[in-house]
């Protein structure tokens, strides 16, 4: 599904990726650990299209070649970022938001855009199984929200827009353990066989409730080791010191 | 000729002209016109009148030049005063008498002046060039005691409502341009609400400039008398055209006690093209008497067409407990300039008022808002709440607030808070990421920056107006 080969980037002019290569296959959950610095959120950064990278390399998606699609192509062929910072949009109902979200990503797909009522009976469902109160969905978006909250929403945004590949940006920094729990059961109950999920993150913690096929460990813009869901044990333990 | 390549644009959809005969006074600003304008409107000679005595006063008053935009002298010698199509000369008596020509530019416009199509039962008074074309629902409201009707014949047929209130919220004297519209004005919309009425419907007048080298000078006089309501809108459309025309309207409005006028425009005059030729020269004179007693007079504006637009739609809170409310949106693009606000006079005791302005400038444009709180010395326990809002879109646009406050009465406060923001690139990322394009998540944002003003609009309108904002801003960011 996503094909990585000698991804380099910068970023006024100081590099960040260095030859970074990655393939992940539908089904699979593939984690991204490493120090501070180390490229994780450039990564995914340059995977959603976000404008100031100078690339280098190759990205495909489905054998699309990512770097002529725009950010918002990218998305609506079903590539997700949960962002480690959700934006607030001061006056934009929540709500809205996700329906013209949707409704972009729709028609894109050549599917019907959704009405109000069908709209809403998807949201409802969805918020719901997040635990999600209806009355947080008329608020602003991302205005006032918790940590918690807004990361809650990312993964109820995920979960209304159906993506191919979600990328998980630090999405568990912040969490306390009860919202750790709702986050990692809004993944795993989307889970399946034809998407496939890269999560970023700096601790083993949300790995204890999401069980990744690989752990990739990223150190000055390349990947250092890869090896499965044991290595995130063994780094909680050991730290980074004996593979960067 | 020009006109014609710029019908080829895309971005201003209201940029047709319509092709029909014209009645026109010779062209030139002096009595002869004047008396044309008067004789064939068959007013009364009192109105005539009032009209020289405008006339003789505009003589020794001098164009003010202390607003930021800044414009190319006019020759007010070398402008039409009156132009209306010929077949409306004399007024007709049923919409069946317009000219198809004209009842197509309104349909053109999303304006159906047939009355059985009008589904959401809002009355029009369609105003083209120098007349009013047609008013609708004319007869469900006079069996209210409502009276709707084109400012030229209530001149006619309610001279004792017009003698009594026109000009007594906006003097003849009052400054250069309010004075050559009372000298001059063709035409606009007249409303009477009586005594403890809630007007049935949204009253509605459309305006359209039509004819070249024709100033428009439209005069519009609200009355709300004890105890009434009345929602009021207007819109405006003009073709593209390479020249500038002037469009210098008065608008009186009079509450009474106990009474509400609330106060809508939708202002998308051509706005000149992306190199700033052409366009509206928009210096209107809007003014709102609160004369009565726990009066409210509400200002909405969405301002996003016309080269230049200058005015400041006002409340003179006379009535004690009286509310004054001011809602803007302005919005430039490309050469466009605004200098836009209000002022809140306050006379009575316990009033109140609130402004609430949103700024939005792209491209190389430059938004100004300019505001008097004013609180005399006898406005005890009175109360202004002021936020103004900027956005900027690129780096060659300007937004500048200028707020004047003066505070004669140490019972009463004044609060004024102001933003200049940019249009934050990590917004627009986080919107372009869950599929919006760049059009869509600037329009997002910016209705969501606007949405306080928004919410304001009759539902019908906040829809259009919406979307209006997403047209205005179209191509200005990426």
């Amino acid at each position: 599904m996503l094909n990585i080969k000698n991804l380099e980037a910068k970023v006024d002019n100081k590099h960040i990726l260095n030859g970074l290569n990655l393939d992940i296959k539908p089904g699979e959950v593939h984690a991204i650990m490493g120090p501070n610095g180390s490229g994780k959120s450039t990564l995914a950064n340059v995977l959603s299209g976000k404008n100031g990278y100078e690339t280098k390399g190759e990205i495909k998606f489905d054998g699309q070649n990512l770097s002529e699609l725009s950010t918002e192509e990218r998305a609506q062929k079903g590539i997700f970022l949960a962002f480690q910072y959700p934006l607030e949009i001061p006056g934009v109902n929540t709500n809205i938001f996700l329906k013209t979200s949707l409704n972009s990503v729709r028609k894109a797909r050549g599917e019907k855009e959704l009405d109000t009522l069908s709209f809403l009976k998807i949201v409802k469902e969805k918020s719901s199984e997040l635990g999600i109160d209806e009355k947080f969905l008329s608020r602003q978006l991302n205005v006032g929200f918790s940590g918690g909250e807004k990361k809650k929403n990312e993964i109820l945004q995920m979960k209304i827009l159906q993506p191919k590949l979600a990328i998980l940006d630090e999405t568990d920094s912040g969490l306390d353990i009860d919202a750790l729990r709702i986050v990692a059961d809004g993944v795993n109950s989307y889970k399946n066989k034809d998407n496939a999920f890269l999560i970023i993150t700096h601790y083993q913690r949300l790995l204890d409730y999401i069980k990744p096929d690989f752990i990739h460990v990223l150190s000055k813009g390349k990947i250092v080791k890869t090896g499965d869901a044991e290595l995130g044990v063994e780094l909680e333990k050991t730290g980074y010191a004996n593979f960067i | 000729m020009k006109t014609e390549d710029l019908k080829n644009s895309q971005e201003y959809k209201y940029g047709f002209s319509t092709d029909v005969e014209n009645i026109r006074a010779p062209k030139g600003l002096n009595e002869k016109t004047i008396k044309f304008i008067s004789n064939i409107k068959k007013e009364p000679k009192w109105m005539l009148e009032w009209r020289l005595k405008a006339f003789n006063r505009l003589k020794v008053l001098k164009e003010p030049d202390w607003q930021k935009p800044k414009y190319p002298k006019i020759d007010y010698q070398d402008l039409y005063y009156y132009s209306a199509p010929k077949s409306v000369s004399d007024k007709p008596k049923s919409l069946d008498e317009i000219d198809p020509k004209i009842l197509e530019t309104y349909k053109k416009l999303g304006i159906p002046l047939d009355e059985q199509k009008r589904l959401n039962g809002i009355a029009v008074d369609a105003v083209f060039d120098s007349v009013s074309v047609a008013t609708t629902f004319k007869d469900e409201l006079t069996k209210k005691g409502i009276i709707f009707c084109s400012i030229s014949e209530a001149i006619k047929k309610h001279p004792d409502l017009v003698k009594k209130y026109l000009g007594s919220v906006i003097p003849l004297s009052d400054h250069y341009f309010a004075t050559l519209n009372s000298a001059v004005f063709t035409d606009g919309s007249f409303v009477y609400i009586p005594p403890h009425t809630r007007c049935p419907m949204e009253l509605s007048t459309y305006f359209r400039i039509n004819a070249s080298e024709t100033g428009q000078f439209e005069r519009t006089l609200i009355i709300a008398d004890k105890g009434s309501y009345v929602s009021y809108l207007e819109g405006c459309t003009a073709p593209m055209r390479d020249e500038n025309q002037l469009h210098a309207a008065n608008v009186e409005l009079v509450a009474l006690d106990d009474a509400e006028i609330k106060y809508s425009t939708v202002q998308n005059w051509y706005p000149g093209d992306e190199n700033g030729v052409g366009g509206i020269y928009n210096f209107v004179t809007k003014r709102g008497a609160c004369r009565g007693k726990n009066s409210k007079i509400s200002w909405t504006q969405v301002e996003t067409g016309s080269a230049i637009t200058w005015k400041y739609p006002s409340c003179i809170l006379q009535g004690d407990n009286s509310v004054g409310e001011f809602y803007s949106i302005a919005i430039t693009n490309n050469h466009q300039k605004a200098d836009t606000g209000t002022k809140m006079i306050h006379l009575g005791k316990n009033t109140k008022s609130k402004i609430i302005s949103k700024g939005i400038s792209a491209g190389k444009a430059d938004n100004m808002y300019r505001g008097l709180v004013e609180i005399k010395n006898k406005a005890s326990n009175s109360r202004n709440y002021t936020q103004c809002d900027s956005l900027l879109m690129g780096n060659k646009c300007g937004a500048h607030t200028i707020p004047y406050i003066k505070n004669n009465n140490s019972t009463s406060t004044i609060e004024h808070e102001a933003t200049t923001t940019k249009i934050n690139e990590e917004q627009l990322y986080y919107c372009n990421q869950r599929g919006l394009d760049q059009e869509e998540a600037v329009s997002l944002i910016v209705n969501g920056f606007c949405k306080e003003v928004l919410q304001q609009l009759p539902m019908e309108f906040a829809v259009e107006a919406q979307k209006l904002v997403a047209i205005s801003l179209e191509g200005s960011v990426g």
